[in-house]
Protein backbone atom coordinates (compact mmCIF):
# COMPACT_ATOMS: atom_id res chain seq x y z
CA UNK A 1 0.00 0.00 0.00
CA UNK A 2 1.19 3.53 -0.93
CA UNK A 3 0.80 6.04 2.11
CA UNK A 4 1.18 9.93 2.50
CA UNK A 5 1.21 11.65 6.08
CA UNK A 6 -0.10 14.75 6.89
CA UNK A 7 2.03 16.99 9.07
CA UNK A 8 0.56 19.63 11.85
CA UNK A 9 1.72 22.17 14.21
CA UNK A 10 0.26 20.62 17.20
CA UNK A 11 -1.10 17.31 18.77
CA UNK A 12 -4.46 18.53 18.82
CA UNK A 13 -4.49 19.24 15.62
CA UNK A 14 -3.40 15.87 14.36
CA UNK A 15 -6.10 14.43 16.55
CA UNK A 16 -8.81 16.58 15.13
CA UNK A 17 -7.73 15.95 11.50
CA UNK A 18 -7.71 12.17 12.34
CA UNK A 19 -11.56 12.60 14.06
CA UNK A 20 -12.51 14.54 10.83
CA UNK A 21 -10.69 11.87 8.01
CA UNK A 22 -12.58 8.47 10.14
CA UNK A 23 -15.83 10.22 10.47
CA UNK A 24 -15.31 11.09 6.41
CA UNK A 25 -14.60 6.84 6.64
CA UNK A 26 -11.24 7.24 5.10
CA UNK A 27 -8.49 4.67 6.29
CA UNK A 28 -6.03 6.76 8.43
CA UNK A 29 -3.50 5.41 11.63
CA UNK A 30 -1.79 8.67 13.59
CA UNK A 31 1.66 7.76 13.82
CA UNK A 32 5.00 8.89 15.10
CA UNK A 33 6.07 11.71 12.79
CA UNK A 34 8.56 10.37 10.40
CA UNK A 35 11.84 11.58 10.83
CA UNK A 36 12.30 12.47 7.34
CA UNK A 37 9.94 15.10 6.91
CA UNK A 38 11.19 16.72 10.59
CA UNK A 39 7.72 17.88 11.65
CA UNK A 40 6.59 20.52 13.95
CA UNK A 41 4.52 17.76 15.99
CA UNK A 42 5.03 14.21 17.33
CA UNK A 43 1.86 12.36 15.90
CA UNK A 44 1.19 12.61 11.94
CA UNK A 45 -1.87 10.98 10.36
CA UNK A 46 -0.96 8.18 7.97
CA UNK A 47 -3.57 7.62 5.14
CA UNK A 48 -3.54 5.91 1.78
CA UNK A 49 -1.82 7.76 -0.88
CA UNK A 50 -4.37 7.73 -3.42
CA UNK A 51 -7.15 9.65 -1.31
CA UNK A 52 -4.60 12.65 -0.88
CA UNK A 53 -7.20 15.11 -2.59
CA UNK A 54 -10.03 14.12 -0.53
CA UNK A 55 -7.85 14.46 2.45
CA UNK A 56 -6.87 17.99 1.84
CA UNK A 57 -9.99 19.21 0.93
CA UNK A 58 -11.97 17.43 3.97
CA UNK A 59 -9.05 19.40 6.02
CA UNK A 60 -9.44 22.70 4.07
CA UNK A 61 -13.14 22.63 4.55
CA UNK A 62 -12.78 21.97 8.35
CA UNK A 63 -9.77 24.67 8.52
CA UNK A 64 -7.57 22.40 10.45
CA UNK A 65 -4.17 23.97 9.72
CA UNK A 66 -1.53 21.86 8.34
CA UNK A 67 2.00 21.38 8.04
CA UNK A 68 2.35 19.70 5.28
CA UNK A 69 1.58 16.55 3.40
CA UNK A 70 3.90 14.20 2.09
CA UNK A 71 3.74 10.90 0.77
CA UNK A 72 5.63 8.11 1.98
CA UNK A 73 8.43 6.58 -0.60
CA UNK B 1 -26.86 14.45 54.24
CA UNK B 2 -28.28 16.93 52.09
CA UNK B 3 -25.49 18.79 50.28
CA UNK B 4 -26.38 22.39 49.18
CA UNK B 5 -22.57 24.14 48.11
CA UNK B 6 -22.91 23.03 44.41
CA UNK B 7 -21.58 26.27 43.20
CA UNK B 8 -18.37 25.64 45.59
CA UNK B 9 -18.15 22.44 43.97
CA UNK B 10 -20.67 20.06 42.89
CA UNK B 11 -21.12 17.07 44.55
CA UNK B 12 -22.21 14.21 43.59
CA UNK B 13 -20.85 13.75 40.39
CA UNK B 14 -22.09 11.45 37.65
CA UNK B 15 -21.69 7.69 37.74
CA UNK B 16 -19.83 8.68 33.66
CA UNK B 17 -17.84 10.95 35.05
CA UNK B 18 -15.81 8.67 37.83
CA UNK B 19 -15.99 5.83 35.25
CA UNK B 20 -14.37 7.99 32.47
CA UNK B 21 -11.40 9.24 34.69
CA UNK B 22 -11.01 5.52 36.13
CA UNK B 23 -10.73 4.40 32.36
CA UNK B 24 -7.86 6.98 31.54
CA UNK B 25 -6.06 6.07 34.84
CA UNK B 26 -6.67 2.15 34.01
CA UNK B 27 -6.36 2.54 30.15
CA UNK B 28 -4.89 5.31 28.64
CA UNK B 29 -2.30 6.53 30.86
CA UNK B 30 0.28 7.66 28.81
CA UNK B 31 1.02 11.56 28.25
CA UNK B 32 -1.29 13.03 26.41
CA UNK B 33 0.18 14.87 22.73
CA UNK B 34 3.55 14.04 23.77
CA UNK B 35 4.33 10.75 21.94
CA UNK B 36 3.40 8.18 19.31
CA UNK B 37 2.46 5.26 21.35
CA UNK B 38 -0.92 4.26 21.22
CA UNK B 39 -1.33 4.92 25.11
CA UNK B 40 -0.06 8.43 24.46
CA UNK B 41 -2.41 8.52 21.54
CA UNK B 42 -5.41 7.49 22.90
CA UNK B 43 -4.99 9.91 26.05
CA UNK B 44 -4.38 12.47 23.98
CA UNK B 45 -7.98 11.57 21.91
CA UNK B 46 -9.73 11.60 25.56
CA UNK B 47 -8.06 15.45 25.84
CA UNK B 48 -8.96 16.41 22.53
CA UNK B 49 -12.63 15.39 22.68
CA UNK B 50 -13.09 16.73 26.01
CA UNK B 51 -11.94 19.50 24.24
CA UNK B 52 -14.73 19.15 21.12
CA UNK B 53 -17.46 18.67 23.72
CA UNK B 54 -16.95 21.71 25.62
CA UNK B 55 -16.82 23.59 22.17
CA UNK B 56 -20.23 21.97 21.42
CA UNK B 57 -21.45 23.25 25.01
CA UNK B 58 -20.39 27.11 24.56
CA UNK B 59 -20.70 26.98 20.24
CA UNK B 60 -17.38 27.86 19.59
CA UNK B 61 -16.64 26.60 16.19
CA UNK B 62 -12.98 25.70 16.60
CA UNK B 63 -12.25 22.71 19.11
CA UNK B 64 -8.31 24.15 19.37
CA UNK B 65 -9.71 27.62 20.73
CA UNK B 66 -10.45 26.15 23.36
CA UNK B 67 -8.15 26.37 26.09
CA UNK B 68 -7.01 24.24 29.44
CA UNK B 69 -6.50 25.48 32.92
CA UNK B 70 -6.68 24.54 36.19
CA UNK B 71 -9.87 26.46 36.69
CA UNK B 72 -11.63 29.16 36.26
CA UNK B 73 -9.16 31.79 38.45
CA UNK B 74 -6.23 30.05 36.31
CA UNK B 75 -8.28 31.13 33.11
CA UNK B 76 -9.20 34.91 33.95
CA UNK B 77 -5.30 35.30 35.71
CA UNK B 78 -4.50 34.13 32.23
CA UNK B 79 -6.06 36.93 30.23
CA UNK B 80 -5.46 39.39 32.67
CA UNK B 81 -1.45 38.84 33.13
CA UNK B 82 -1.58 37.90 29.83
CA UNK B 83 -3.48 41.47 27.80
CA UNK B 84 -3.48 44.08 30.46
CA UNK B 85 -0.60 46.53 30.56
CA UNK B 86 0.16 49.34 32.69
CA UNK B 87 -1.61 52.72 31.69
CA UNK B 88 -4.67 50.52 30.74
CA UNK B 89 -8.10 51.03 31.54
CA UNK B 90 -10.48 48.32 32.80
CA UNK B 91 -13.94 47.92 33.83
CA UNK B 92 -15.39 45.43 35.96
CA UNK B 93 -18.68 45.43 37.98
CA UNK B 94 -18.74 45.72 42.17
CA UNK B 95 -20.13 41.89 42.15
CA UNK B 96 -16.83 40.76 40.98
CA UNK B 97 -15.34 37.68 42.79
CA UNK B 98 -11.70 37.38 43.92
CA UNK B 99 -10.52 35.42 41.18
CA UNK B 100 -11.15 38.65 39.08
CA UNK B 101 -11.09 41.11 41.95
CA UNK B 102 -7.49 39.80 43.21
CA UNK B 103 -5.18 40.11 39.87
CA UNK B 104 -6.84 43.32 39.17
CA UNK B 105 -6.23 45.30 42.00
CA UNK B 106 -2.22 43.64 41.92
CA UNK B 107 -2.36 45.67 37.96
CA UNK B 108 -4.07 48.44 39.70
CA UNK B 109 -0.79 48.71 41.90
CA UNK B 110 1.62 48.30 39.00
CA UNK B 111 -0.44 50.98 36.80
CA UNK B 112 -3.33 50.17 35.33
CA UNK B 113 -6.54 52.44 35.14
CA UNK B 114 -9.13 50.62 37.60
CA UNK B 115 -13.09 51.26 37.06
CA UNK B 116 -15.94 49.64 39.33
CA UNK B 117 -19.62 50.29 37.59
CA UNK B 118 -21.81 49.78 40.38
CA UNK B 119 -24.14 47.10 40.68
CA UNK B 120 -27.81 47.69 42.96
CA UNK B 121 -28.54 45.80 46.15
CA UNK B 122 -29.83 42.96 44.23
CA UNK B 123 -26.64 42.09 42.33
CA UNK B 124 -28.13 43.76 39.26
CA UNK B 125 -26.32 45.76 36.91
CA UNK B 126 -27.47 49.25 35.69
CA UNK B 127 -26.69 49.59 31.91
CA UNK B 128 -26.38 53.18 31.63
CA UNK B 129 -23.72 52.87 34.72
CA UNK B 130 -21.46 50.36 32.74
CA UNK B 131 -22.28 52.75 29.19
CA UNK B 132 -20.70 55.88 31.40
CA UNK B 133 -17.75 53.01 33.18
CA UNK B 134 -17.11 52.32 28.59
CA UNK B 135 -14.86 55.29 27.79
CA UNK B 136 -13.94 54.88 24.14
CA UNK B 137 -9.83 53.29 24.45
CA UNK B 138 -10.90 50.75 26.83
CA UNK B 139 -8.75 48.05 26.73
CA UNK B 140 -10.70 45.26 28.86
CA UNK B 141 -14.42 44.71 30.47
CA UNK B 142 -14.64 41.74 32.65
CA UNK B 143 -18.00 40.65 33.98
CA UNK B 144 -19.00 37.71 35.84
CA UNK B 145 -22.17 35.93 34.24
CA UNK B 146 -23.75 35.63 38.00
CA UNK B 147 -23.18 36.27 40.91
CA UNK B 148 -21.56 33.57 43.21
CA UNK B 149 -22.86 35.39 46.19
CA UNK B 150 -26.53 35.57 45.22
CA UNK B 151 -26.77 34.12 41.41
CA UNK B 152 -27.46 37.71 40.11
CA UNK B 153 -27.41 36.82 36.16
CA UNK B 154 -25.95 39.97 34.23
CA UNK B 155 -26.61 41.04 30.57
CA UNK B 156 -23.42 39.80 29.15
CA UNK B 157 -24.38 39.98 25.69
CA UNK B 158 -26.01 43.89 26.10
CA UNK B 159 -22.26 44.38 28.37
CA UNK B 160 -20.14 43.07 25.12
CA UNK B 161 -22.15 45.31 22.60
CA UNK B 162 -21.10 48.53 24.80
CA UNK B 163 -17.74 47.02 24.81
CA UNK B 164 -16.93 46.55 21.31
CA UNK B 165 -18.65 49.77 20.26
CA UNK B 166 -15.98 51.37 22.49
CA UNK B 167 -13.33 49.30 21.37
CA UNK B 168 -12.51 47.25 24.26
CA UNK B 169 -12.39 43.37 24.66
CA UNK B 170 -14.77 41.66 26.69
CA UNK B 171 -13.49 38.81 29.34
CA UNK B 172 -16.47 37.05 30.64
CA UNK B 173 -16.41 34.78 34.22
CA UNK B 174 -19.03 32.23 33.31
CA UNK B 175 -17.48 29.88 36.61
CA UNK B 176 -21.38 30.17 38.13
CA UNK B 177 -23.02 29.75 34.73
CA UNK B 178 -21.08 27.12 32.50
CA UNK B 179 -23.58 24.24 31.92
CA UNK B 180 -26.79 26.38 33.55
CA UNK B 181 -27.45 28.78 31.61
CA UNK B 182 -26.89 28.54 27.25
CA UNK B 183 -23.81 30.54 26.45
CA UNK B 184 -22.94 30.79 22.55
CA UNK B 185 -19.34 32.70 22.10
CA UNK B 186 -20.65 33.85 18.44
CA UNK B 187 -24.10 35.38 18.84
CA UNK B 188 -23.55 36.49 22.88
CA UNK B 189 -19.84 38.15 21.18
CA UNK B 190 -17.61 37.61 24.40
CA UNK B 191 -13.68 38.22 22.77
CA UNK B 192 -12.57 35.65 25.85
CA UNK B 193 -15.05 33.03 28.33
CA UNK B 194 -13.33 31.70 31.75
CA UNK B 195 -15.05 28.48 33.25
CA UNK B 196 -14.47 26.00 35.83
CA UNK B 197 -14.54 22.22 35.61
CA UNK B 198 -15.93 21.09 39.16
CA UNK B 199 -19.15 23.28 39.65
CA UNK B 200 -21.70 23.32 37.10
CA UNK B 201 -20.35 20.98 34.40
CA UNK B 202 -19.42 17.76 36.74
CA UNK B 203 -15.65 17.77 36.25
CA UNK B 204 -13.32 17.33 38.87
CA UNK B 205 -11.08 19.84 40.69
CA UNK B 206 -8.64 20.93 38.94
CA UNK B 207 -10.16 21.25 35.25
CA UNK B 208 -11.59 24.26 33.96
CA UNK B 209 -10.29 26.21 31.03
CA UNK B 210 -10.92 29.50 28.65
CA UNK B 211 -12.37 29.66 25.37
CA UNK B 212 -10.31 32.52 22.73
CA UNK B 213 -13.06 33.87 20.41
CA UNK B 214 -12.39 33.85 16.79
CA UNK B 215 -11.87 37.65 16.38
CA UNK B 216 -9.03 37.97 19.17
CA UNK B 217 -4.99 38.11 17.94
CA UNK B 218 -3.62 35.68 20.39
CA UNK B 219 -0.03 37.51 19.51
CA UNK B 220 -1.27 40.05 22.05
CA UNK B 221 -1.61 37.31 24.87
CA UNK B 222 1.11 36.63 26.66
CA UNK B 223 1.20 32.57 28.31
CA UNK B 224 1.11 32.88 32.36
CA UNK B 225 4.33 29.96 31.94
CA UNK B 226 5.97 28.23 29.04
CA UNK B 227 7.82 24.99 28.38
CA UNK B 228 7.28 21.84 26.69
CA UNK B 229 4.06 21.58 24.51
CA UNK B 230 5.08 18.28 22.18
CA UNK B 231 5.10 20.16 19.24
CA UNK B 232 7.71 22.44 17.29
CA UNK B 233 10.36 20.73 19.47
CA UNK B 234 13.44 21.92 17.62
CA UNK B 235 12.28 25.16 19.30
CA UNK B 236 13.89 27.15 22.12
CA UNK B 237 10.96 29.79 21.63
CA UNK B 238 7.37 29.28 22.71
CA UNK B 239 5.19 28.05 20.07
CA UNK B 240 1.90 30.54 19.12
CA UNK B 241 -0.02 27.89 17.73
CA UNK B 242 -3.47 27.14 19.85
CA UNK B 243 -3.85 25.64 21.86
CA UNK B 244 0.07 24.69 22.81
CA UNK B 245 0.96 28.29 23.69
CA UNK B 246 -1.11 28.08 26.82
CA UNK B 247 -0.77 24.79 27.60
CA UNK B 248 3.05 23.98 28.30
CA UNK B 249 3.55 20.76 30.50
CA UNK B 250 1.87 17.65 30.98
CA UNK B 251 -1.76 18.39 30.57
CA UNK B 252 -4.22 16.92 33.70
CA UNK B 253 -5.51 14.08 31.59
CA UNK B 254 -7.47 12.18 33.92
CA UNK B 255 -9.42 15.40 35.43
CA UNK B 256 -9.90 16.68 31.77
CA UNK B 257 -11.14 12.81 31.18
CA UNK B 258 -13.92 13.43 33.62
CA UNK B 259 -14.60 16.99 32.69
CA UNK B 260 -15.13 15.90 29.26
CA UNK B 261 -17.87 13.10 30.38
CA UNK B 262 -19.48 15.80 32.70
CA UNK B 263 -19.76 17.95 29.87
CA UNK B 264 -21.41 15.02 27.74
CA UNK B 265 -23.39 14.47 30.88
CA UNK B 266 -24.66 18.47 30.47
CA UNK B 267 -25.11 17.83 26.80
CA UNK B 268 -27.49 14.92 27.24
CA UNK B 269 -29.39 16.40 29.59
CA UNK B 270 -30.06 19.92 27.97
CA UNK B 271 -29.69 22.68 29.66
CA UNK B 272 -32.93 24.38 28.98
CA UNK B 273 -33.75 21.10 31.39
CA UNK B 274 -30.81 21.61 33.87
CA UNK B 275 -31.91 25.31 33.86
CA UNK B 276 -35.71 24.77 34.32
CA UNK B 277 -35.15 22.21 37.87
CA UNK B 278 -32.58 24.54 39.03
CA UNK B 279 -35.43 27.43 38.52
CA UNK B 280 -38.00 25.63 40.25
CA UNK B 281 -35.56 24.71 43.21
CA UNK B 282 -34.75 28.30 43.59
CA UNK B 283 -37.99 29.70 43.59
CA UNK B 284 -38.76 26.71 46.67
CA UNK B 285 -36.10 27.57 48.51
CA UNK B 286 -36.67 32.00 47.92
CA UNK B 287 -40.29 31.69 48.95
CA UNK B 288 -39.95 29.09 51.87
CA UNK B 289 -37.02 31.08 53.00
CA UNK B 290 -38.55 34.35 52.78
CA UNK B 291 -42.11 32.63 54.38
CA UNK B 292 -40.19 32.28 57.81
CA UNK B 293 -40.31 35.37 60.10
CA UNK B 294 -36.93 36.70 61.04
CA UNK B 295 -35.32 35.31 57.80
CA UNK B 296 -33.58 38.19 55.18
CA UNK B 297 -33.00 36.73 51.84
CA UNK B 298 -30.77 38.95 49.97
CA UNK B 299 -30.59 38.95 45.78
CA UNK B 300 -33.12 39.31 43.10
CA UNK B 301 -35.74 36.84 45.06
CA UNK B 302 -36.65 35.50 41.69
CA UNK B 303 -35.47 32.46 40.39
CA UNK B 304 -35.66 33.35 36.55
CA UNK B 305 -33.05 36.40 37.60
CA UNK B 306 -30.55 34.16 39.25
CA UNK B 307 -28.77 31.32 38.94
CA UNK B 308 -29.46 28.19 41.80
CA UNK B 309 -28.03 30.03 44.89
CA UNK B 310 -29.61 31.72 47.82
CA UNK B 311 -28.51 33.96 50.62
CA UNK B 312 -29.86 34.91 53.37
CA UNK B 313 -29.14 36.11 56.69
CA UNK B 314 -31.10 35.80 60.45
CA UNK B 315 -30.39 39.07 62.27
CA UNK B 316 -29.40 38.37 65.58
CA UNK B 317 -27.64 34.96 64.69
CA UNK B 318 -23.71 34.69 63.17
CA UNK B 319 -23.91 32.96 59.81
CA UNK B 320 -21.07 30.88 61.37
CA UNK B 321 -23.55 29.34 63.84
CA UNK B 322 -26.15 28.75 61.57
CA UNK B 323 -23.87 26.51 59.38
CA UNK B 324 -22.60 24.83 62.04
CA UNK B 325 -25.77 23.78 63.20
CA UNK B 326 -27.46 23.09 59.92
CA UNK B 327 -24.51 20.81 59.21
CA UNK B 328 -24.55 18.69 62.38
CA UNK B 329 -28.07 19.06 63.75
CA UNK B 330 -29.69 18.27 60.43
CA UNK B 331 -27.04 17.30 57.59
CA UNK B 332 -27.04 20.63 55.67
CA UNK B 333 -23.72 20.91 54.32
CA UNK B 334 -23.86 24.71 52.82
CA UNK B 335 -20.95 27.66 52.56
CA UNK B 336 -20.94 30.67 55.30
CA UNK B 337 -19.21 34.09 55.59
CA UNK B 338 -17.82 36.07 52.65
CA UNK B 339 -17.56 33.26 49.40
CA UNK B 340 -14.00 35.45 48.40
CA UNK B 341 -16.21 38.13 47.23
CA UNK B 342 -15.68 40.69 49.50
CA UNK B 343 -17.12 43.28 47.14
CA UNK B 344 -20.56 41.42 46.29
CA UNK B 345 -21.22 41.33 49.68
CA UNK B 346 -20.36 45.13 50.31
CA UNK B 347 -22.72 45.45 47.26
CA UNK B 348 -25.85 44.02 49.00
CA UNK B 349 -25.13 45.27 52.27
CA UNK B 350 -23.74 42.01 54.21
CA UNK B 351 -20.33 42.70 54.97
CA UNK B 352 -18.35 41.64 56.65
CA UNK B 353 -20.95 39.21 58.23
CA UNK B 354 -21.49 37.40 55.02
CA UNK B 355 -24.58 35.51 54.53
CA UNK B 356 -25.60 31.39 54.68
CA UNK B 357 -25.84 30.64 51.27
CA UNK B 358 -27.56 27.63 49.50
CA UNK B 359 -26.68 26.26 46.39
CA UNK B 360 -28.95 23.30 45.09
CA UNK B 361 -27.93 21.50 41.98
CA UNK B 362 -28.84 19.06 39.64
CA UNK B 363 -29.31 16.09 41.93
CA UNK B 364 -31.17 18.23 44.84
CA UNK B 365 -34.82 17.46 45.32
CA UNK B 366 -37.68 18.96 46.44
CA UNK B 367 -37.57 17.01 49.25
CA UNK B 368 -34.41 18.03 50.19
CA UNK B 369 -35.21 21.41 50.10
CA UNK B 370 -38.75 21.21 52.43
CA UNK B 371 -36.33 19.56 55.13
CA UNK B 372 -33.26 22.02 54.79
CA UNK B 373 -35.98 24.87 55.06
CA UNK B 374 -37.84 22.91 58.28
CA UNK B 375 -34.68 23.36 59.80
CA UNK B 376 -33.84 27.07 59.22
CA UNK B 377 -37.37 27.52 60.59
CA UNK B 378 -36.41 24.97 64.07
CA UNK B 379 -33.15 27.06 64.04
CA UNK B 380 -34.49 30.66 64.58
CA UNK B 381 -37.41 29.72 66.84
CA UNK B 382 -34.48 28.76 69.24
Amino acid sequence: MNHGVVLFHTTSAALRAEKILVQAQLVVKLIPTPREFSSDCGIAVRFEWNHAARVKELLDNARVEVAGINQIK
Amino acid sequence: MIYLDNVATSFPKPDAVIRAMSNFLERAGGNPGRSGHRLSIEAGRIVYNAREAIAELFHARDPLCVIFTLNATHALNLVLRGIVRSGDRVVMTSMEHNAVMRPLRALERAGVQLIVAPCARDGSLDLDAMRRAITPGTRLVVVNHASNVVGTILPIAEIARIAHGAGALVLVDAAQTAGVLPIDVQTMGFDLLAFTGHKSLYGPPGTGGLIIGEMVDTAIIEPLWRGGTGSRSEFEEQPDDLPDKFESGTQNGVGIAGLGAGVRFVLERGIENIRAHEVELTRLLIDGLQAIPGVVVHGTRDGQKCTAVVSFTIPGHQVSEIGLRLDEEFGVLCRVGLHCAPAAHRTIGTFPQGTVRFAPGIFTTQDDLCATIDAVRRIVQG
